[in-house]
């Protein structure tokens, strides 16, 4: 009875070690040594899995900063500068400074701005709708309102107006992952900078149609006539196939080209609110202000200098 | 009687206007000609704003392989070359022409004198169709003188003719069947002399009785064409379905028909190729059927090419009250039209008047799996899957089912007892994976 037990124990004892000896050399032969620097980029980075870096998910954009040793065109758009800041520190490298950047749709046509002719009873789909017809307005480029940015949005940002049946971008939770951009059949949205103060000028149309083409199917369409061209100190606007686009890189924000837009097609966000009217009413009461001020240095002037010729002739007196 | 062996549904026929003469449409006083209007790579206009053209002058260059010549259809000045609205919506370059007479080019037969004796070489006959500018004309608008550039280590057994016009509501192919009954013929005789053989099959289907009758008499006067009457099931004139009804053949997946030997045209294309053979004469109209349960007096029109549908509509005594959507081509595979001031293009088939009733799609539910649309599917696809994977955006697994094969036929929107929007999603997926193919080939 002892032998039998004493058998086994040897013999699972032979058993395991040889096993175990098996399993670490396998072990050793195809050990795969990754960079422990990916888990920790990883680990930094939101985890989202958004794929707006341009890559396939949070880890895979982890190993591509790791494998090639640089962080240029490597950015998390979700994290912003933070996360950026914390991948650098892990890498020893300085992050790129990226301005922020948020999706702006460009399409003002809707439902308040456009003549509806057709009815559209088909799939709820802006891909399958963009494949039978222009829009049930009759413009060809513009949003065709039916939603489908919104169901690709994994960050709950985008919302279609029940108003205007156009979709609004929420500036809170937009990270301009580039999802809806990429989804659009229309390339309606595009990304654009935040702007300082989150204050940004765009052109909300896309039509490239001749001014009076636009105009008929849209009260709100870019109809290329080049005023914002001409009134703009920077250079920033272009007119390209009678549509004006504005350079985000170049524009300063001045909003010359909105109060010139004749359709209203250039939209200002997040200035101040303040009517045209009541700006050129400030306006001036800031020159009267101005003229006042200057009237009152040159008096103050005025009277020093009489009082140094005063003191001048006491002294001399 | 036979027919093809998979799928296939039975529509309510609707030949409304089958007894209609063809009408010969007035001339419009200002047409517009789109550049393009077949497919493949884009045509290049040739004429300028004020440039005078007759009947027959062209207007529009083919560079490429797959392309196609355009020939004024009027005489008078060209106003502009400009952007016009397709009947989808969408905008497409386009010849505006202010009418004046009816002065055709020199060189072009317009008298009604048939001419049997055939004299142009096979390759001459291929040049020809393309300078003429001759597309198919069952509806895809292919350049027809590609289909008979056979491949080396191909050959063409069978010529396939198509008047089978399984389409709901169109007649205008039964009509000329009956009324260009010899033209059709001498037209079919000249394709099988381009492909060098003797052997040419035209499927009917038996509800056109007087069609078949018509053309199997005159079939005896022309040897080596047979006439083939064919039970009536939709999609049969279809191109792979109807090589399978008339020869029983299957096309493979992702081939094209030459692969088993057969080259397939319409009968009207067999009429535009006599035309553009014997008599010089460019493809300029087509005969286009304006019908519908609710309009009054159906009609068969002659009509040519870049006639606003709205003059159509206005001559036929206007759209009836109760008007739901008008769609041009039938109402399996038409498209709706969205603007009724665009021109008709080289393969418009019908203006179909659907009433309000009939335009309303039908409340959607969830799909039960009865599989209904599985047994309708004429390439023997599972519509169902390949919608759900379309809808979940899986381009790669819908590829990998055979997305591509499907012809878009709409049997299984039409069977679909839930209403589901099959063919609507399909046809995203198809257009996503063509998509996805043309850029792997570009990498």
């Amino acid at each position: 009875m002892g032998t039998i037990i004493i058998c086994a124990i040897v013999a699972m004892a032979v058993a395991g070690l040889v096993l175990s000896l098996v399993l670490y050399i396998v072990a050793q032969k195809f050990k795969v040594v990754e960079d422990p620097r990916i888990d920790q980029v990883a680990e930094v980075l939101p985890g989202a899995n958004c794929g707006g870096c341009g890559f396939a998910g949070c880890r895979a954009l982890a190993e591509a900063i790791v494998k090639a040793g640089d962080l240029e065109g490597k950015a998390c758009p979700v994290g912003g500068a933070a996360v950026m800041a914390k991948v650098g520190g892990i890498m020893g490298l300085a992050a790129e400074e990226s301005e922020p950047m948020i999706a702006v749709v460009r399409c003002n046509g809707g439902k308040c701005n456009t003549h509806k002719k057709v009815e559209y009873d088909g799939v709820l789909d802006c891909a399958s709708a963009n494949q039978n017809f222009s829009s049930e307005g009759g413009c060809s480029f513009g949003c065709l309102g039916l939603g489908t940015c919104v169901s690709v949005c994994k960050f709950d940002a985008l919302h279609i107006n029940p108003e205007t049946q156009l979709p609004e971008v929420d500036e809170d939770k937009c990270v301009a992952c580039r999802a809806c951009v990429k989804t659009c059949p229309r390339k309606v949205i595009e990304l654009r900078k935040k702007g300082k103060g989150n204050r940004r000028v765009f052109v909300s149309c896309i039509n490239k149609e001749k001014g009076a083409v636009a105009k008929k199917n849209c009260d709100v369409a870019c109809i290329g006539c080049g005023k914002c061209e001409k009134e703009c100190p920077f250079g920033a606007i272009t007119i390209e196939n009678n549509l004006s686009y504005i350079d985000f890189n170049k524009c300063k924000s001045c909003r010359k080209c909105v109060a010139v837009c004749p359709t209203g097609a250039i939209h200002a966000v997040n200035f101040p609110p303040a009517k045209p009217k009541v700006e050129k009413v400030m306006q001036e009461n800031t020159d009267v202000s101005a003229s006042i001020e200057n009237v009152e240095q040159k008096q103050t002037e005025k009277k020093k200098e009489m009082i140094a010729t005063e003191i001048q002739n006491t002294k001399s007196e | 009687m036979t027919t093809f062996r998979k799928g296939g549904v039975h529509p309510e026929e609707n030949k409304l206007a089958k007894d209609c003469k063809i009408e010969v449409m007035p001339l419009t006083k200002k047409a517009v000609v789109f550049v393009s209007q077949h497919l493949g790579a884009p045509a290049t206009c040739v004429v300028q704003k004020g440039d005078k053209v007759k009947v027959g002058t062209l207007l529009s260059k083919a560079e490429a392989f797959i392309c196609a010549n355009v020939h004024s259809p009027y005489s008078g000045t060209v106003t502009k070359v400009d952007l016009a609205t397709d009947f989808n919506g969408f905008k497409k370059p386009a010849v505006y022409i202010d009418v004046d007479g009816d002065e055709w080019e020199d060189g072009i037969d317009t008298s009604a004198e048939i001419i049997r004796e055939i004299k142009l070489t096979p390759k001459e006959i291929i040049d020809k169709m393309k300078d003429r500018g001759i597309v198919g004309l069952g509806g895809a608008a292919f350049p027809t003188n590609v289909k008979y550039m056979i491949p080396e280590g191909k050959k063409a057994e069978f010529l396939v003719i198509n008047g089978v016009e399984c389409e709901p509501y169109l007649t205008s192919d039964n009509r000329i069947m009956i009324e260009n009954t010899e033209e059709i013929f001498i037209g079919i005789e000249i394709m099988k002399k381009a492909l060098n053989m003797n052997n040419a099959l035209i499927g009917i289907e038996k509800n056109k009785p007087e069609a078949i009758r018509i053309m199997t008499d005159m079939s005896r006067n022309y040897p080596g064409t047979k006439v083939v009457p064919l039970e009536m099931k939709y999609p049969q004139g279809a191109e792979k379905q109807l090589i399978n009804a008339l020869t029983g053949r299957e096309v493979p997946s992702g081939k094209l028909p030459i692969e088993v030997g057969c080259v397939v045209d319409n009968v009207g294309t067999a009429l535009a190729i006599y035309q553009a053979i014997q008599k010089n004469r460019p493809l300029i109209d087509n005969v286009l059927t304006f019908t519908g349960k609710s309009v009054k007096t159906q009609k068969n029109l002659l009509v040519r090419v870049g006639t606003p549908l709205q003059e159509i509509i206005d001559y036929c005594g206007g759209l009836p009250e109760d008007t739901g959507k008008l769609i041009s081509g039938g109402p399996m595979m038409g498209k709706t039209i969205m603007d009724t001031t665009a021109p008709t293009v080289k393969t418009t088939s019908s203006i179909l008047v659907m009433n309000e009733k009939e335009a309303k799609r039908g409340h959607q539910t969830n799909c039960i799996r009865c599989g209904k649309c599985v047994t309708a599917c004429p390439m023997g696809l599972e519509p169902l899957f390949l919608a759900t994977l379309c809808e979940q955006k899986r381009w790669e697994d819908a590829e990998k089912e055979c997305v591509m094969d499907c012809i878009e036929c709409g049997c299984c929107l039409f069977t679909c007892p839930a209403n589901r929007p099959l063919l609507d999603l399909i046809r995203v997926g198809k257009n996503q994976v063509g998509a996805l193919r043309r850029a792997r080939t570009q990498k």
